[in-house]
């Protein structure tokens, strides 16, 4: 699997980054150095291996029902680039 | 039993058979929100049910509210689904203003519900079996407001994080009449278990409808997604659009796109969604942040210990033990404030009267559906703000039944009862409205109306059977509809 | 460095208990030599007014003896914990000026015990890197420098400035976080105590999350008394955190002293790797002599999947980045460009172009890559799949043994610039620390000796999962046997 210069700008705008058209030859080459490096898992046979998405052998706490949190706007908005009326603020979208 | 009528869009080259199934998001009643401690509450002041979890702010974290896990199981066993007592959260990844954290917590590989499904009532006795795939639980996105300024798109995250269920059917639809009963019947049960309260204008019920078109036999043609519509009556305006849309580009010689639209009530359309134009790789993977969810057998039996009678076995109970008529039964178990109101009634009923429940069902059933709803949908009020009780509706209809006023005057009495609140007896008492069933007085009314209509009693008696009701309308007008027409008409045989 | 930054955390404590000396003494003295010490670019922010008003309270609690272990200890905070009020930055131009309106669950536990802020301390950017040399606030030095030579070298990383300001005694500890080896390779770098302990200890909120099962918030120290003494008050169960885990904390500090006598010792076989340096594999022979020699059972293991680690974390890591760091839009906090005439998008793109550094990137695309349609099997599903062999082949050899000791990290401390073109060099640099963080289990750094050169290396121990007190107890016998008392020289003194 080899990563080339559409990849990577696929790639970059699904991860909504800019990359400049004179830098995807560059990052495809880096990206493929470390994905070929990875290349060596498949020197394992993983077929009847559960994978592992946690470190903790513990249970979900769950939360009570309760109202505990809110009524914070202005903490909420505080580091905000972009506020106005209590809203954030960003460019126009159209839908 | 299924519908016999196959619903068809006619096109040039022969009839179109349409696919529909649908994905209905249902707001969770809690208080708090999926994943954190903030109100779930609707309408609140922009960003003012909003923590800092569900702002994304930088290293918060997601914590489960049990109740939103309760609620989706007691859903799901309503639904008569598949219950995973092990299930897991993915996060969902895409780009957008009102998605705080870049992701979505949903669950994507292994759902809390799977399988089940839901009988859909068509009418005229029609039913028809449409099957759930699976139900989830995810957060709710926040609200974009594109109209408040020229330049830019206002965010409120108020909804963000609120616990939805997203219930996805099987393509299992064949027409807009039974995409609208289905999310019909949805809405119905999730508001009978009450875990959501189906509220489509709040936007806390809204559905994904997906259309494709195909000639009979055929594969499945592919679909467009029309996300979020927000009615039953608009989701099947959607789809007769949509399939007629699919049908004329098919016959057009073009191909149809698999895309995201958008319905727009005001034109009755649907259009392409541009924001939702590129290809979608949500990248999901399981939340990091978050563990496996599990429950035990006894957490399940709880949830369904916790479930009322679902709306099929009360149609049932109303039809077999009640003796209704499936249509009635079928109209008051469509909503449960009505079902309980019924019920309600036919108890006060039986503690007046002492009969049985299946004596006085039929005539309380009528009562209800002709007289209550009627009046209650001319001023447009729930049952919930009927001015007359269970016990007042049950008082009157007892008048009936021991013949103190007749079924008409039951009528008049009603009508006062709904406009001032007071209750049968007394209005009957000061209108002076009992019946006369003194059959004294009415043999003397009947003879000074015999005599004074010679000319129609000679006809009667000449063979003019019709004439019958012409006497006993006169005895009526003479009491003011007061007398009780089983003597009157006795009486009327025994003296013509 | 005077004679109040020259004390270990345990010594101040009982200094301030006794009176010798008052809290507020003990902060400006260290606050003194930090402002003595930027030529190491440890300190993103320093916070002196903050410091002197938390040590005033100290003395308060002092003075009406209620005072917790740390109380009064002025320490660095990594910049990936989040300070209320005070500029928390996670090294990146992207949370420009952010200042949360939240404390940390970790800073907090500490606040509560008493202890003091000096400032918030430099770190690769958004914790990604081994070097310190990726933040956005410049590169960190190390205090060590090789004999002879004025060339500066790096602290490690990503949590170099917390390593840098306890070498340096401008701090008397500092928190950590530790993802692939974020604390203890630094630590061995610059010749100081750092412990990752089990995940879900400490908890991770309020903590800017880089790969969040990986994640492990930790401490700095210039000895394991130290280090156990931060543990104590950093770690324990937070609601806030699905990933923390509800058992009690013990007094890890009390634990301490015991002695490996009868204990077994793992020595894992695939440790040893190719071309690894004379000098330490040399030390690493001391170290199990030293544990041998003081009564501990020496048994050679096996963790057949370990150079299978590096790549499996190559992958889960930027993968769970990708997402993590998604949240950095320019919506609610940090930077953000504007494009003229640009939608969202274009908002998004330009903002994460500029906020972001280019080892960032690289991790969000491989991340994104990783993730993406068609490739999850093969990358991530497979890499998660290994995960497990990893974390099943400690479960076996726990069975097997207490702990395992291992070199820290495969070389010391190199010169900035050195690794800069070549990340795959770069991330060598945790090939003997990845493991544990795949596996969750507990591991501490501990200084050993120096090389040829005269640079700091340390050793690794890696315990059972929540047993960090045997992890403690078989660190102190190496640092009791090493008894390793160099200090670098002041070289970066006004």
């Amino acid at each position: 699997m080899s990563v080339d210069k559409d990849t990577v700008r696929r790639i970059a705008h699904l991860a909504r980054v800019q990359v400049a058209e004179e830098k995807l030859d560059a990052l495809a080459g880096e990206m493929n150095n470390i994905l070929d490096w990875v290349e060596q898992l498949n020197e394992l046979d993983v077929t009847d291996v559960e994978p592992m998405t946690s470190a903790v052998e513990t249970t979900l706490h769950w939360r009570e029902d309760k109202v505990t949190d809110g009524n914070k706007a202005e903490d909420v908005l505080a580091n905000a680039p972009d506020a106005e009326y209590g809203f954030f603020s960003v460019p126009k979208v159209i839908e | 039993m299924n519908t016999d009528k196959t619903y068809t869009v006619k096109g040039v080259t022969g009839d179109w058979e349409i696919v529909v199934g649908l994905e209905v998001h249902a707001q969770v009643i809690s208080n708090a929100k999926l994943f954190s401690g903030a109100s779930a509450a609707f309408g609140a002041e922009p960003n003012a049910n909003v923590s800092l979890v569900d702002a994304a702010m930088p290293g918060m974290l997601p914590v489960i509210n049990g109740e939103c896990v309760r609620q989706a199981v007691r859903t799901g066993l309503a639904l008569g689904a598949q219950i995973n007592k092990w299930s897991r959260f993915d996060r969902k990844n895409y780009f957008y203003a009102d998605l705080p954290q870049g992701y979505q917590i949903s669950q994507f590989q292994f759902p809390i519900v799977g399988e089940g499904e839901v009988v859909v009532d068509l009418g005229e006795g029609r039913t028809k079996t449409v099957g759930i795939e699976r139900l989830h639980l995810e957060q709710d996105a926040g609200k974009s407001l594109h109209d408040q300024h020229p330049d830019a798109t206002y965010v409120d995250l108020n909804r963000s994080g609120v616990a939805l269920m997203e219930i996805v059917s099987k393509p299992d639809m064949r027409s807009p009449e039974e995409a609208g009963a289905y999310v019909r019947k949805l809405r119905t049960i999730l508001r009978y278990i009450g875990s959501c309260d189906g509220n489509m204008e709040e936007g806390s019920m809204r559905a994904d409808v997906n259309v494709s078109v195909r000639k009979s036999g055929d594969p499945l043609g592919t679909r467009c997604e029309i996300k979020n519509v927000n009615s039953m009556r608009f989701v099947m305006q959607a789809i007769e659009y949509e399939a007629r849309r699919q049908v004329d580009i098919i016959e057009d010689g073009g191909m149809i796109k698999q895309e995201t639209r958008l319905f727009d009530p005001n034109k009755g359309e649907t259009r392409s969604m541009r924001s939702k134009e590129e290809a979608h790789d949500y990248r999901y993977f399981p939340d990091p942040d978050l563990l496996p969810l599990e429950f035990d057998d006894a957490f399940m039996t709880d949830a369904k210990a916790s479930l009322p009678e679902l709306p099929d076995a009360k149609k049932i109970r109303f039809t077999e033990s009640l003796g209704l008529s499936g249509y009635n039964a079928s109209v008051l178990v469509a909503e449960k404030e009505n079902a309980d109101y019924f019920e309600a009634l036919l108890a006060e009923i039986v503690k007046a009267t002492g009969k049985g429940e299946r004596e006085v069902a039929k005539q309380a059933a009528n009562w209800v559906i002709s007289d209550l709803f009627g009046h209650l949908n001319k001023s447009g009020a729930a049952i919930s703000d009927s001015p007359v009780s269970p016990a007042g509706g049950a008082e009157l209809l007892k008048l009936i039944t021991d013949g103190v006023i007749s079924g008409r005057i039951a009528k008049d009495v009603f009508e006062i009862m709904y406009e001032t609140g007071k209750s049968a007896a007394a209005i009957v008492e000061e209108k002076g409205l009992q019946q006369v069933s003194d059959t004294g007085e009415i043999e003397a009314l009947i003879d000074q109306i015999i005599a004074g209509n010679p000319g129609q009693v000679a006809a009667y008696r000449g063979g003019k059977d019709k004439l019958f009701g012409f006497f006993v309308g006169q005895v009526m007008k003479a009491t003011g509809g007061k007398a009780n027409p089983q003597v009157v008409n006795k009486l009327l045989r025994k003296k013509l | 460095m005077t004679d109040l930054t020259r004390l270990t955390i345990a010594g101040a404590r009982d200094g301030l208990k006794k009176g010798d000396f008052s809290a507020r003494e003990l902060t400006s003295a260290h606050i003194a030599e930090l402002e003595a010490a930027r030529a190491l670019n440890a300190y993103i922010v320093e916070t002196p007014d903050q410091a002197l008003r938390m040590a005033d309270k100290a003395d308060q609690r002092l003075k009406e003896g209620d005072a917790p272990g740390l109380c009064g200890i002025p320490l660095a905070i990594k910049d990936l914990f989040c300070t209320e009020g005070v500029l928390s930055t996670a090294g990146s131009h992207i949370l420009n000026g952010f200042r949360p309106r939240y404390e940390s669950t970790v800073t907090a536990n500490l606040w509560r015990d008493g202890a003091v802020m000096l400032g918030k301390v430099n770190m690769d950017e958004f914790a990604m890197g081994s070097s310190n040399e990726h933040s956005h606030y410049g590169p960190v030095k190390n205090p060590w420098r090789a004999k002879g030579s004025d060339q500066d070298l790096v602290p490690g990383g990503s949590s170099g400035g917390s390593a840098a300001s306890v070498a340096a005694h401008i701090a008397m500890g500092a928190t950590g976080t530790d993802t692939g080896g974020s604390i203890r390779q630094p630590a061995a770098l610059t010749g100081i105590v750092g412990m990752k302990p089990t995940y879900g200890r400490c908890s991770r909120w309020g903590v800017v999350a880089f790969a969040s099962s990986l994640d492990h918030p930790g401490p700095f120290g210039r000895t394991v008394r130290d280090t156990a003494i931060m543990l104590g008050s950093m770690a324990g169960y937070d609601a806030k955190d699905s990933t923390s885990v509800n058992r009690p904390v013990p007094d890890y500090e009390a634990g301490l002293g015991k002695g490996v006598k009868g204990m077994k010792i793992g020595v894992p076989k695939e440790y040893r790797t190719d071309g690894m340096p004379e000098e330490i594999d040399a030390l690493w022979q001391k170290g199990i002599d030293w544990l041998r020699d003081q009564g501990a059972e020496i048994v050679v293991v096996s963790l057949p999947h370990t150079k299978y680690a590096l790549p499996a974390y190559y992958i889960v890591a930027p993968a769970e980045a990708s997402s993590n760091l998604a949240r950095y839009d320019g919506v609610r906090y940090g930077l953000r460009e504007k494009v003229d005439g640009g939608g969202l998008d274009d908002m998004y793109e330009a903002t994460r172009a500029a906020g972001f550094g280019d080892e960032v990137k690289r991790r969000i695309l491989i991340g994104t890559y990783v993730l993406s349609a068609g490739y999850y099997d093969a990358y991530y599903l497979k890499a998660q799949k290994v995960r497990t062999l990893i974390a099943n082949d400690f479960h076996s050899v726990f069975k097997k043994v207490d702990a395992l000791l291992t070199p820290t990290a495969p070389n010391a401390a190199f010169p900035l610039g050195d690794k800069l073109d070549d990340p795959l060099a770069m991330y060598f640099n945790d090939v003997f620390t990845v493991p544990a963080n795949l596996a969750g289990v507990p591991a501490i750094s501990v200084p050993a000796g120096l090389t040829g050169d005269g640079l700091p290396l340390g050793l690794q121990v890696i315990g059972k999962a929540f047993d960090e007190e045997t992890v403690f107890t078989v660190g102190q016998a190496i640092e009791d046997a090493a008894d390793f008392t160099a200090k670098p020289e002041a070289w970066w003194r006004d």
